[in-house]
């Protein structure tokens, strides 16, 4: 699949009809979703044939993405239900046969190596400090190929040395830096839409735990 | 959700030392048919904890599966593959309950999305 296929297939995608802001809820557009996977895949090989979770699904933009470019399995996790409720709409809607789960990001606890790879857009802890890094921290731990994630460019070195430090990444490289759109959607946003940067992350986790299944 | 879900979803309640694998309880289970991948499958084996398949397929009302856990050579099987994919990748659990093997604390599953949400005493 091309890349522009890939990105307006993910366009028709309903998004957050009532976003919660504690949540951090603000959808991943196609632009960035497509642009994610379809790096994963033909750069990496990490989707294709694989097992792929998406962290914090939202509306499973993520996920679906993974999907389409023929992963084996995804599964798609949120704290939320409405959220999972439109995520399993959205990946019907595409024909897409995806396992959501829903669940607490920070109390997973999954036995063995099944997950190759983990994608998410995680909250940037704007609201929660630090919410990013508790899903980073669960994803290194459950992936065993790869972890893709999005991280604000202004924590670009607290990420990298907490990820190599503290959450056991043996690399952690930043692919590409976006301008990601967070819609109007909370009245303490002043401007129509805040435009930040963020970064496009690869990590890679230690292979120590790989053999303990 | 697929038993290669369940092959990996454990109870995580605070004090809980034995969380796998959690006892199903079915209301309605369905099929779905997907494509056959055997390569993928031979990859996937040796991750697979084949007792808790193997009891979660028959809870599933699925028995094709061989008791014994199957050697590596059974791979080489395609008749064994397809029975594998089978269980693995096309039963879903759609509503029911996953039971916590240690409390008995019940995580209810609707539509086919099991709610893993812990209370606030639990965590
Ligand atoms: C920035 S949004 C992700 C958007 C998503 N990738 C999409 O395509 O729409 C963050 C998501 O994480 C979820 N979330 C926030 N905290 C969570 C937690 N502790 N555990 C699981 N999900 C969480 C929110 O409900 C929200 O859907």
């Amino acid at each position: 699949m091309k890349l522009k296929q890939l990105e307006s297939m993910l366009g028709d995608f309903q998004q957050f009809s009532n976003p919660k802001v504690e949540l951090e809820q603000y959808p991943t557009g196609p632009h960035i979703a497509s642009r994610m996977l379809y790096t994963a895949e033909t750069s990496f090989g990490d989707v294709s044939n694989k097992v792929v979770a998406d962290f914090g699904c939202g509306c499973g933009t993520l996920g679906a993405a993974a999907a389409l470019l023929g992963a084996e399995q995804v599964i798609a996790i949120d704290i939320d239900s409405e959220s999972l409720e439109l995520a399993s709409e959205n990946a019907e809607d595409l024909e897409l046969d995806i396992d959501f789960v829903q669940s607490d990001i920070r109390n997973l606890e999954w036995r063995g190596q099944i997950v190759d790879t983990v994608v998410m857009n995680p909250p940037f802890g704007t609201r929660k400090k630090g919410a990013d890094m508790d899903f980073l921290r669960v994803a290194l731990k459950v992936a065993s190929q790869a972890v893709y994630s999005l991280h604000k460019t202004s924590t670009r070195d607290h990420v990298k040395k907490a990820a190599l430090r503290d959450l056991h990444a043996s690399s952690a490289e930043v692919l590409c830096e976006l301008r990601y759109d967070v819609p109007q959607l909370y009245k303490f946003h002043k401007k129509k839409e805040v435009d930040i940067a963020v970064d496009l992350w690869r990590f890679v986790p230690k292979r120590n735990r790989r053999n303990d299944v | 959700m697929r038993l290669l879900t369940h092959n990996m979803l454990s109870s995580n309640i605070k004090g809980v030392t034995n969380g796998f694998p959690l006892r199903i309880e079915v209301e309605k289970a369905i099929e779905k048919q997907v494509d056959f991948n055997p390569d993928f499958l031979k990859n996937m084996f040796p991750k697979i904890d084949w007792k808790a398949l193997l009891d979660a397929s028959r809870t599933m009302g699925y028995a094709e599966l061989p008791d014994e856990t199957p050697d590596s050579s059974m791979l080489d099987s395609d008749e064994f593959l397809r029975k594998f994919h089978h269980a693995l990748l096309e039963l879903h659990l759609e509503e029911g309950a996953l039971v916590c093997p240690e409390t008995g604390r019940k995580f209810p599953v609707n539509k086919g999305i099991p709610n893993m949400l812990l209370h606030e005493d639990e965590v």
